[in-house]
């Protein structure tokens, strides 16, 4: 007879708020097989362990079970602990009452009832549990880094510094993200492009990372230590190896098209580098827009000019595999369309109300005015100007409920920036709240006041056009009055959102996001950088707004942890996997076709049949192949073949103790 | 066959939920605090084709009153190809219930990602109505006649 100990977890008042723990406890205890049963405030504690580690002790207890928060959050941490005892870690059932009981539910007599349940299937499952023992196989020691913005760029050249190999997987044709299109960046005002395109150009000649621009991300198949990755490289319609990148195609490109990069305010060529410092430096054909490839046929002047006949227009991409053994995802961010939810600023109609990241490029000596502030309407120099700040941000009825976080500083900044171009100019900045927890932020931020920047709190309600000016109307919450300020230009601080496709994304990785898309870290506090699939790390706003230095500090965190896997020989393989009971296996060969990884193949044995010697077929698992989905269980007829860790002898049992 | 619903009856429902998607996206519903229905157990597995058709028959068999298979969406299996032997073989097990006088409705599988929590409270909110409306699950159920 089994002896099973059963704890249960307060977890603070997470469970027990909600769950009677002492009701648990008490029908606990009466399950068959359960030889004793308690509670704790946190299991997980060193103290809960501790008590859970003398209960085994003290009871002689041979398996146990917990009840307390989802078994993808602690079963590690319990299954470490019992490598201590002379429990095997697998004699161990995780009864989740938090996520899926306590915090999904309100009514305690039900909730409590519940859990009561979920601990009583999770007894009867450990009755049939058997020790089981891991194997261990080799790591790939190369990442794979997605997105090449500044959290991708960090990550990749902290993981080639520590010696290993990695590939950064950029969609557009250049890495940098939107680091590289600001101006300044604050607090310091330090150049932009100045900090960050040495560590593009870093990237892209550190012999240990390889660039794959223009690529995406296809499936992702495999698990930590052993990802196998299809990587599609769009058509690029030029061969960058033969490519010098000397520029003569762009210039002669005759058709332009507006640029992405400068945020619609000027054009670039179809034949294009995204802007002059790209890195890898070389262009691509934007196919869409090109005459030769999409319109009538008739152009082809790039090929022409081209000296090395680099130019391919049959080019059709190519989808490349490599075998990574850890996953980095930094795909950022992306800026909330803005004219469809406010029809009160223009949506759009009005030339002279701008975003802030178009802003960036105004003042930005490379872009559209080569860092002259001019208007797009008229190109005349703005004298007044509005800023409204959390344009999407907190605003539940029509944006997202959170904070951006940035944009408290970077409005800061214009103000700063505009009165030092301008110096004869005003600027009105309409503000919610102004927050600025950082080092050196609150000062920027009073000095932006001294400057003169006039802070008016409170939302903008409509915009207009009189003349030749933008009437702001609003209402100054402090004074209680409405307000309307009369300017040249306007420019809305908008709301950072996940990159488009980032659902796709999440999807091919088998990773979680949050309701707003964000992806979703392991734990919010203790792995911030962590996904819940092991082996694929999150780094910089792809996980939440925020700004460089702790977007930078993210990318260095996640390329910490893909190191200290690679610093191992081997890694530790799961014992879940399939094995077949050669006394039952009929060798029909149903369970072959179901497994995705060739795991299974048919042996001759040979076996003892009324005292004769016969040969027999029957299926055969690879512990290397095997991933332990348990389709093949699912299949075989005769039960031969089972899933260790989930057999039909557990589940069953689990099933039956549900509907007792 | 007229069933007396005892008042205050609630169902038992059974869910297989996969690991990677299905049983991530119930966790995610708990870290938002969504709310739904008590009445659903989950059970994990490592993946939904792990389910054998005669889990489903046996909970029937003990007075289980709906049944749910979820995993990923299929194309996104954590395994490949899972998902797809699940969906083939339980379609095939709906025609075994209907046959046997079980309502099919009471059988369900359904495809939830590790980041769709609103569809996993929604699903599992819907299925418990269904099967609240179905009332008490007494065709298979072992010594019925007692
Ligand atoms: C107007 C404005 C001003 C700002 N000013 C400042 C400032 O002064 N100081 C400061 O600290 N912060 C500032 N910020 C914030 C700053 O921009 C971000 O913190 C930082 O750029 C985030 O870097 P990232 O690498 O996380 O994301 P990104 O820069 O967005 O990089 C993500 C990269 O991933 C790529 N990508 C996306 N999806 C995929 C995919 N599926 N496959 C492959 N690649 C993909 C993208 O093309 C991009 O290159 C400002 C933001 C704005 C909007």
């Amino acid at each position: 007879m089994a002896r099973i100990g059963v704890f249960i977890c307060h977890c603070g008042t997470n469970i027990a708020g909600v769950v009677d723990v002492d009701e648990v406890v008490k029908a606990a205890g009466k399950f068959p097989g359960v030889a004793y049963a308690t509670e704790y405030k946190y299991l997980c504690s060193e103290p809960g362990q501790q008590t859970i580690k003398a209960a085994i002790e003290e009871h002689n207890l041979d398996r146990i079970v917990i009840g307390s928060c989802s078994p993808r959050m602690h079963e590690v941490t319990f299954r470490k602990m019992l490598m201590s005892t002379k429990i095997n870690p697998y004699m161990l059932e995780v009864a989740n009452i938090r996520e899926q009981c306590s915090w999904v539910h309100t009514d305690k007599e039900k909730a409590t009832e519940k859990a009561i349940d979920l601990t009583r299937m999770a007894v009867a499952k450990v009755c049939k549990s058997k020790p089981l023992f891991p194997d261990s196989i080799g790591v790939t020691k190369r990442a794979l880094v997605i997105g090449g913005g500044i959290a991708g760029i960090q990550a990749a050249l902290d993981i080639a510094d520590a010696g290993y190999a990695v590939d950064i997987v950029e969609k557009e044709a250049s890495i940098g993200g939107h680091m590289v299109m600001l101006d300044k960046t604050f607090p310091t005002l330090d150049c932009s492009a100045c900090i960050s395109t040495p560590k593009m150009v870093e990237a892209g000649a550190h012999p240990n990372v390889t660039l794959r621009a223009y690529c995406e991300v296809e499936s992702v198949k495999g698990y930590v230590g052993n990802f196998e990755v299809d990587i599609r490289q769009k058509a690029k319609y030029v061969d960058h190896d033969t490519c010098t990148g000397c520029g003569a195609c762009e210039v002669k490109c005759p058709i332009k098209v507006s640029s992405a990069f400068n945020q619609g305010m000027c054009d670039r060529t179809v034949m294009y580098k995204p802007f002059p410092q790209a890195v890898p430096s070389k262009p691509v054909i934007d196919a869409l827009n090109c005459r030769k490839i999409s319109g009538d046929g008739k152009c082809g002047v790039c090929a022409a000019v081209c000296p090395l006949k680099a130019v391919n227009f049959e080019d059709k991409g190519e989808i490349i595999t490599e075998k990574y053994g850890a996953i980095i995802v930094a795909t950022g961010y992306e800026l909330i369309k803005w004219q469809d939810i406010y029809p009160e600023y223009g949506g759009g109609r009005f030339e002279d109300v701008i975003t802030g990241i178009q802003f960036e490029r105004l003042v930005n000596a490379s872009g559209p005015t080569e860092g002259h502030i001019r208007r797009p309407s008229d190109g005349a120099e703005p004298k007044d100007i509005a800023i409204i700040k959390c344009v999407g941000s907190r605003d539940i009825n029509k944006g997202k409920a959170y904070c951006s976080r940035a944009c408290c500083m970077y409005s800061a900044k214009h103000a700063h920036q505009i009165l030092e171009k301008i110096p004869d100019g005003s600027v009105h900045i309409f503000y919610m709240d102004v927050r600025t927890p950082g080092k050196g932020y609150e000062e920027f931020y009073d000095r932006t006041r001294e400057d003169g920047a006039n802070y008016i709190r409170g939302r903008v309600s409509k915009i207009f056009k009189e003349g030749n000016k933008l009437i702001c109307k609003g209402e100054d919450t402090l004074l209680g009055k409405p307000v309307s300020v009369e300017a040249d230009m306007v420019i809305l601080e908008t709301a950072m959102v996940p990159a488009t496709d980032i659902s796709k994304l999440t999807g091919i990785l088998s990773i979680g996001s949050d309701t707003d898309g964000w992806v979703q870290e392991a734990h919010p506090k203790l792995r911030p950088v962590e996904t819940q699939t092991a082996g694929i790390f999150l780094a910089g706003t792809c996980q939440g707004p925020k700004d460089i230095p702790d977007t930078v500090a993210q990318g260095s965190a996640a390329a910490v942890k893909v190191c200290s896997l690679f610093s191992k020989v081997q890694m530790e393989t799961s014992p879940i996997i399939s094995a077949v009971d050669r006394e039952k296996c009929s060798g029909c060969e149903m369970c072959i076709p179901c497994c995705p990884y060739k795991a299974i193949t048919v042996i001759e044995i040979d076996m003892h049949e009324h005292g004769k010697k016969v040969k027999m077929n029957v299926s055969d698992v690879n512990s290397g192949l095997c991933q332990g989905c348990g389709a093949c269980a699912g299949a075989c007829r005769s039960g031969a073949i089972d899933l260790k860790g989930y057999t039909n002898d557990q589940i069953l049992m689990e099933v039956d103790a549900l509907c007792l | 066959m007229s069933v007396n619903i005892k008042e205050g009856w609630e169902p038992k429902i059974l869910a297989f939920c996969c690991n990677w998607c299905t049983y991530t996206g119930a966790d995610l519903a708990g870290l938002n605090r969504m709310k739904y229905p008590e009445n659903v157990r989950v059970a994990r597995v490592p993946c939904s084709s792990r389910v054998n058709p005669q889990f489903v028959i046996r909970a029937f068999q003990k007075g289980c009153d709906g049944v749910l298979v979820c995993g990923c969406h299929p194309g996104d299996c954590h395994y490949v190809t899972g998902n797809y032997f699940t969906r083939r073989r339980f379609m095939l097990m709906k025609k075994l219930l209907e046959y046997n006088g079980i309502d099919p409705n009471r059988f369900q599988a359904r495809w939830i990602s590790g980041s769709e929590a609103a569809k996993f409270r929604d699903t599992v909110t819907r299925v418990s109505e269904q099967i609240k409306e179905l009332g008490p699950n007494v065709k298979f159920r072992e010594g019925r006649w007692s």
